[in-house]
């Protein structure tokens, strides 16, 4: 515990601003309905109100409080990005060492699949996978960690080569150990810091992606709040001079650059530590 | 003796030298309070093991000093000019032309993308010594000096169509190119086999001697020096710990930091009786061929080994002495022959071998760093083959790694929670005989063990793998190059050239009489303390061409 605040205490600027960053919005996503003055979609006032102590930041295109729909926008993008990318990176580095410690047929195999899925472009994939089978927010997780999965295996498969190489990996084969034992305990604490490093920068990779399915309609579905959604309902603002609808999108930013000052500094720390 | 110099022939002076190196908590001494003193056309040998400032003090008699590290204190002058004050222009200007240095890996000093001559030529036509073609003319004189084959097409090849010990040549013609008044040599030979090594070192002590350089000879290996230096200064973390004539040091060291070096290479085992042949051996091959895709590296390999005994494999680089192991391991199928566990064959495949047979053969690692995992703290390391093997848990576990690192030396309070980071080479691989004695096996490979660790800690290693053999009875297999190792913990001894057996039998009866030409020559090629030995050699080696 003691070296787990000493680690805490020698960040950088950076890092701490991030974390609080992240934590503020965290706690936000957790506790939107105390945060929020009204309703996630309750119409509360006419179209486009001006910033007032009743509407802090105004109302929307349909007159619904835009701080409340924010924080409601939290809950929804943030914990869809996070599943999302959970599901991806889950599956893709366990496929990926699998890969890479199997070798031969099944690393063939789950390779060309994973070409297959790079070679299509990834927003087109997506757009044609919702229309398939439908735009909810299952389909959307589902096709969202389906594109990641790619990136991921490739990345997790590479790191997990170089490693398979070693001679204490030969040594675990030759005890004996079968292959979740070599994947979990072998292989895997040792490519772990350029995974979470990785699923930083996925993260908000799916984060974006996620709104931009939205804002072209394909993603979250009106009436729920969402940064992307918002912040396209609300872009006929922009032309009036009027900051509102960047809000969602400076929410946006703020967040991803909070993780990858995160994501750095773990980064060093774990590289510090190999020497 | 050297009062009877003249004064000028000081060629290079280090007064009080020290260097510092950019560690975590600010400074550290490298090298601390040198003085050194070389004459024109000497040679001086460096001694010393990993880490005593060998390298970074020849580096900095050519006024460099690698990044991360300042010259603290001190003064380098190289025939009046100070080093260390005289700007960066003027070193530039030394260097190449009149300070030279070669490597200790030419392949990977050499550029791979340029023909050697190319790059042998590069220096005296920048410098303005010589014009491209003179300095071609004088390329292939310098390889026909250093009795390279072919030495006026050899130049016009690349460097990966040349073999590792005519490179080493060819990096030494090139350090001649200029003509230079010094040469560092930063162990040239460390990467070579002994049998080549006997040719390269003959060959930079001959161009040394025809052009009168004084060099500086850096190494690990005491005997190597004898034949090159007319003096030897050894070093200790950065400390000089004596100096003096090649004949008094080898004869009387004073210290007893120098003296023990010395007796690491005079550790021999006792004799034993040959094995009663009518025992079932621990391991035994018959007839064994493999081979990697088409390439045959196995031919017909047979040989025994039994309870309590150590068998050496020796052999050059290529010679298929670790895919014997790789071949016991299970790694590599044998095309044909099998081998036997206490007379039941071994599966070919170790994924279709038993729990069991897989218990009793175990490998310890040539290089501790990869054998390790770095993410595993040494009581997962230890306790895994325990747990997987043996069954036991909890309490009973812990106890037998506590057991296992009292056996190995290490004290269990204070390593059994680290991890392999915070550990030395030696205490490495001592953790990984940990890990092979975990499973208490019957019989155990041991690959090229010693080779990447230090003198003194090899000696260390050794001594252990000794105790540990006669407490268990194993039966280990010694795959090396290195004859003097073989002679310090060796029964028996397979000679092995091209993927064959040459000669195999008790160790003592075949270095001292060896019947077969290749056993002769490899016992020949191993250095001695003896300053005259590498003249007797190659007389030796005159007279039976004639």
């Amino acid at each position: 515990m003691k070296d787990f605040l000493q680690t805490f205490k020698s960040a950088p600027p950076t890092a701490w601003f991030g974390m609080v960053v992240i934590a503020v919005i965290a706690l936000t996503a957790v506790f939107a309905p105390l945060i929020a003055p009204y309703g996630e979609t309750q119409i509360v006032g006419g179209q486009y109100e001006p910033w007032s102590d009743a509407f802090l930041l105004g109302t929307d295109n349909l007159g619904r409080d835009m701080f409340s729909r924010l924080v409601y926008g939290t809950r929804n993008t943030v914990g869809l990005a996070l599943l999302a990318t959970a599901i991806a990176f889950g599956a893709g580095s366990v496929l990926g060492i699998v890969a890479a410690v199997m070798g031969g047929f099944v690393d063939r195999f789950l390779s060309r699949i994973i070409d297959v899925i790079m070679a299509i472009p990834s927003l087109i994939l997506a757009l044609m996978l919702l229309t398939i089978v439908g735009a909810s927010v299952a389909s959307m997780i589902f096709v969202i960690a389906l594109i990641y999965v790619a990136p991921v295996f490739r990345l997790a498969r590479a790191s997990a080569q170089s490693v398979v190489a070693m001679d204490y990996i030969e040594a675990a084969r030759l005890r004996g150990e079968g292959l979740g034992w070599l994947v979990v305990k072998e292989v895997l604490p040792n490519i772990a810091s350029t995974l979470v490093a990785e699923f930083g920068l996925r993260f908000c990779f799916v984060f974006l992606f996620i709104a931009a399915l939205s804002f072209l309609g394909l993603g979250i579905q009106p009436p729920t709040a969402d940064w992307g959604s918002m912040l396209k309902e609300n872009a006929t603002l922009i032309s009036f001079g009027d900051i509102t609808p960047l809000l969602p999108a400076a929410a946006i930013a703020l967040l991803t650059v909070s993780v990858n000052f995160v994501v750095d500094w773990m980064l060093h720390r774990s590289s510090g530590l190999k020497d | 003796m050297e009062g009877s110099r003249k004064a000028d022939s000081l060629l290079l002076t280090i007064r009080d030298l020290s260097i510092e190196g950019r560690s975590a908590n600010g400074w550290t001494r490298l090298v601390d309070g040198i003085d050194l003193d070389l004459h024109r056309g000497q040679v001086l040998g460096l001694i010393g093991e990993s880490g005593a400032g060998k390298s970074t003090l020849g580096l900095t008699s050519m006024g460099y000093t690698r990044d991360g590290c300042r010259i603290a204190s001190g003064s380098v002058r190289f025939d009046g000019i100070d080093l260390v004050a005289c700007g960066e222009r003027v070193r530039q200007d030394l260097r190449g032309k009149r300070i030279a240095y070669v490597a200790q890996s030419a392949a990977a000093s050499f550029n791979p993308a340029y023909r050697l001559i190319r790059q042998h030529c590069e220096v005296p036509v920048v410098k303005k010594v010589m014009t491209p073609d003179q300095a071609q003319a004088d390329a292939i004189d310098l390889y026909t000096k250093m009795r390279l084959p072919v030495p006026n097409e050899i130049g016009f090849r690349y460097p990966h169509q040349v073999s590792g010990g005519q490179l080493q040549r060819a990096m030494t013609a090139m350090a001649m190119a200029c003509r230079p008044d010094l040469i560092i040599f930063d162990e040239p030979t460390t990467a070579l086999d002994v049998t080549t090594q006997v040719e390269v070192l003959a060959a930079i002590r001959n161009i040394v001697e025809q052009f009168g350089t004084a060099a500086i000879y850096i190494s690990h290996d005491l005997a190597v020096v004898a034949q090159m230096a007319d003096r030897i200064m050894v070093l200790k973390n950065g400390h000089m710990v004596e100096q003096a004539e090649t004949r008094t040091m080898l004869a009387a060291p004073r210290e007893n930091y120098t003296k023990s070096l010395w007796a690491v290479r005079s550790l021999a085992r006792e004799a034993q009786a040959p094995a009663e042949p009518s025992a079932t051996p621990v391991i035994s091959l018959t007839g064994v061929d493999a081979a990697y895709g088409s390439a045959r590296v196995l031919h017909d390999v047979s040989f025994d080994i039994h309870r309590g005994r150590t068998v050496a494999v020796v052999g050059e680089s290529g010679s298929g002495k670790s895919t014997v192991a790789r071949v016991i391991s299970g790694l590599l199928k044998p095309s044909r022959g099998e081998i036997r566990f206490e007379g039941h064959t071994l599966k070919a495949d170790y994924l279709a071998r038993g729990r069991d047979d897989l218990r009793h053969v175990q490998m310890i690692y040539q290089m501790p760093d990869t054998a390790l995992n770095p993410r595993q703290t040494i009581r997962d390391i230890i306790g895994r083959p325990i747990e997987f093997y043996l069954g036991l848990k909890g309490r009973a576990k812990e106890e037998r790694i506590c057991a296992l690192l009292d056996q190995i030396e290490l004290d269990p309070k204070i390593y059994i929670d680290r991890r392999p980071t915070e550990l030395s080479g030696g205490q490495k691989q001592r953790i990984g005989i940990a890990r092979a004695l975990a499973a208490e096996p019957k019989f155990i490979i041991c690959d090229e063990v010693t080779s990447a660790l230090d003198q003194l800690v090899a000696a260390g290693i050794l001594k252990l793998l000794e105790r540990i053999q006669k407490d268990f009875e194993l039966a280990l297999m010694f795959i090396t190059h290195d004859l003097a190792t073989v002679k310090a913990i060796a029964d028996d001894v397979v000679v092995m050239q091209h993927g064959r057996i040459v000669e195999k039998g008790l160790v003592e009866p075949i270095f001292s009489n060896p019947t077969d030409a290749y056993t002769k020559r490899l016992l020949q090629s191993v250095p001695e303390m003896d300053p005259e030995w590498l003249d007797r050699l190659f007389a030796g080696r005159r007279e039976g061409d004639r």
